[in-house]
């Protein structure tokens, strides 16, 4: 009794009289709920039809079940899927390996950099590619390397032989990733330089008093400096660790055709939107989801184990 | 020789500077580069062009030839006046919408704001997927129009928290007293909230502006008429692609050569970015910041 009288007097009000109080910000915020729920949550329910055989002039209700008829390309091992799915693997890997870290390795050199006015000129530059869109991007990156391209001329003009990059198959993992690399290194150094900032440069005079090297302090303090949002980033990572870039995949799937090129996303696009095979392509895209989301859960589990905070807190 | 200190740490010799000046100037130029290139060999004469084979990196003279090509009413121009109406169209509206819904939930008693910042957070959790997101905006009868390319994409979830972060931080005592003097939420917001706010709205604004403008997914997506092509579809057709582009497309009779064209379209679709960046430059570590801290 004791606790419930001493809650704040607004509090006792009934839910219908608050929320008629509360009129004018419920419509605040009717539109933007609106539109989240109209285009994420009704969209997630829509990924029903990877259930039914789904017919477009039927509708998702007029549709028959089908079960678990649509996820056979997944459990029999349809050659064209599992190749969508080695790629997508192969390119996670390689993102895991050579784009995660870059942008802790540029961080680090921008924060030792003892004038301000150079590393504020660096930032601006390096943190551009990240607003402009994967078409220019593509089109920036044949118009150096592809076969009319800067490189090319180059070489054709100094009489050397000249290499082909855009269109190779066997080079198009390595273009994707480095694509990646150079749209958005600058771009994600931003929150590795605000921790930079966080740490307490006492640390860093105590770590030399104790006569440690530069390296020495690097690996002391800077690192574990760090440790919080590299986790953190990591983990967020591997939510999407499925989804390897659509819109720069769709790109150039036509220059190397779909052996190589073919990604789940692509793939979902491929025969769904323009194949019309929508329940297999929705139950690929489901299956897709969830795996990310398991990720997300297990590795923010695992953090938590290891005493880190994780995403959200326990 | 004693080194200078900063901040407790000594300063490195000159070798390990020069190595990072130079990683640093490498690094830079990689970036800077391709787009010289583009605007060099859109402005470079005809034969300069044909001489190179194809970029260009300084023009020997300027002509404005291909660009007063692609706005003499062709395909181009149709495009610019679509991007630019979804756009301009595109962030008045996800900002009036985010900064609503942000106000409502950063305000300490009302009461359904817990569940619906809920709702805000968890659709970052999961992504619906491409084929129930197609069926749902033709369910809604947006397929084959310019609002395809707004409406799906007007909130975003992880804006509205950076929002309301920010409007949490304002002082209490401002709305408070504003509150005293007889003002509605309405008043409050708009009269007091909103013009505490400018640096975070040019950050919010600014990111919503780069995503309506880069819209390529959407597009695809959803459009087949080519009427409503935005840039970036147009882009993708005549520049990575490399369709060539006619007279019936660009509506004139003059005919650069397609590179400087080509690279035309791309400056065109790389300008508007690059203006409105330095302005709001300065805002950025700022309003990422918040959205990382407080998410």
């Amino acid at each position: 009794m004791l606790q419930r009288s001493s809650k704040r007097p607004e509090q006792r009000l009934s839910l219908g009289r608050r929320l008629v109080r509360d009129r004018v910000l419920l419509l605040f915020a009717l539109p933007g709920t609106a539109l989240i729920v109209a285009f994420h949550y009704v969209p997630l329910l829509g990924n029903i039809i990877a259930f039914k055989d789904y017919q477009p002039f039927l509708g998702i209700g007029g549709s028959d079940w089908s079960g678990w008829d649509n996820f056979s390309v997944i459990f029999n091992g349809d050659p064209a899927f599992l190749r969508a799915l080695k790629n997508t693997l192969i390119l996670t890997s390689l993102q895991s390996i050579f784009v995660f870290p870059a942008p802790i390795l540029l961080a680090l050199l921008l924060n030792s950099l003892f004038s301000e006015r150079i590393k504020r000129i660096a930032q601006s530059i390096l943190y551009l590619p990240h607003f402009m869109s994967w078409v220019i991007v593509v089109a920036l990156f044949q118009q150096m390397l592809g076969g009319s391209g800067l490189l090319n001329n180059y070489l054709r003009s100094h009489d050397l032989s000249t290499v082909n990059i855009i269109g190779n198959s066997e080079l198009f993992h390595v273009l994707l990733t480095s694509q990646i690399i150079w749209k958005d290194t600058g771009w994600a150094t931003i929150l590795f330089l605000a921790a930079l900032s966080q740490i307490d440069s006492q640390l860093y005079e105590a770590a030399s008093v104790d006569g440690a090297t530069r390296m020495r302090q690097l690996w002391h303090v800077t690192l574990p400096g760090l440790r919080g949002i590299i986790i953190l980033l990591f983990i967020l990572r591997l939510g999407d660790s499925l989804t390897v870039g659509f819109e720069q995949i769709i790109l150039q799937q036509q220059a190397v055709g779909r052996d190589i090129s073919e990604v789940l996303d692509t793939y979902v696009y491929n025969n769904g939107v323009l194949g019309g095979a929508w329940g297999v392509a929705a139950a690929v895209g489901l299956v897709k989801g969830i795996v990310g989301v398991v990720l997300v859960l297990t590795a923010n589990k695992v953090a938590h184990i290891f005493g880190e905070q994780g995403v959200y807190q326990r | 020789m004693s080194r200078r200190i900063v901040q407790g740490v000594p300063m490195p010799g000159w070798p390990m500077r020069m190595f990072k000046g130079l990683v640093l100037l490498v690094f830079c130029a990689v970036v800077i580069i391709p787009f010289v290139g583009v605007i060099s060999t859109s402005l470079a004469p005809n034969k300069q062009i044909n001489e190179s084979g194809g970029l260009v990196l300084l023009p020997k003279s300027i002509n404005f030839r291909a660009y007063e090509s692609l706005f003499a009413g062709g395909v181009v121009t149709r495009a610019l006046f679509v991007s630019i109406f979804v756009t301009v169209v595109g962030t008045l509206l996800s900002l009036t919408v985010s900064c609503l819904l942000a106000y409502a939930l950063a305000r300490p008693g009302f009461s359904a704001g817990r569940p619906i910042l809920l709702v805000v957070l968890f659709s970052m959790l999961f992504s619906p997927g491409i084929i129930p997101l197609y069926l749902t905006v033709k369910g809604v009868g947006l397929l084959d129009s310019i609002w395809a390319l707004i409406v799906p994409t007007m909130i975003s979830a992880f804006n509205v928290v950076v929002l309301r972060a920010f409007f949490m931080n304002l002082p209490n005592e401002i709305t408070e007293s504003a509150r005293i003097d007889g003002a509605g939420e309405l008043m409050t917001f708009s009269y007091i909230v909103l013009p505490l706010s400018k640096a975070v709205l040019s950050v919010i604004g600014l990111f919503y502006a780069v995503a309506y403008w880069n819209a390529f997914f959407s597009a695809l997506l959803y459009l087949n008429d080519s009427k409503l092509w935005p840039l970036q579809l147009v882009l993708r057709t005549y520049v990575i692609n490399d369709t060539q582009l006619g007279s019936a497309e660009l509506g004139t009779e003059l005919l650069p050569p397609q590179a400087s064209i080509q690279m035309a379209i791309l400056v065109v679709s790389i300008v508007p970015i690059l203006i409105v960046y330095p302005f709001l430059q300065r805002h950025f570590a700022k309003g990422v910041l918040t959205g990382a801290v407080k998410g």
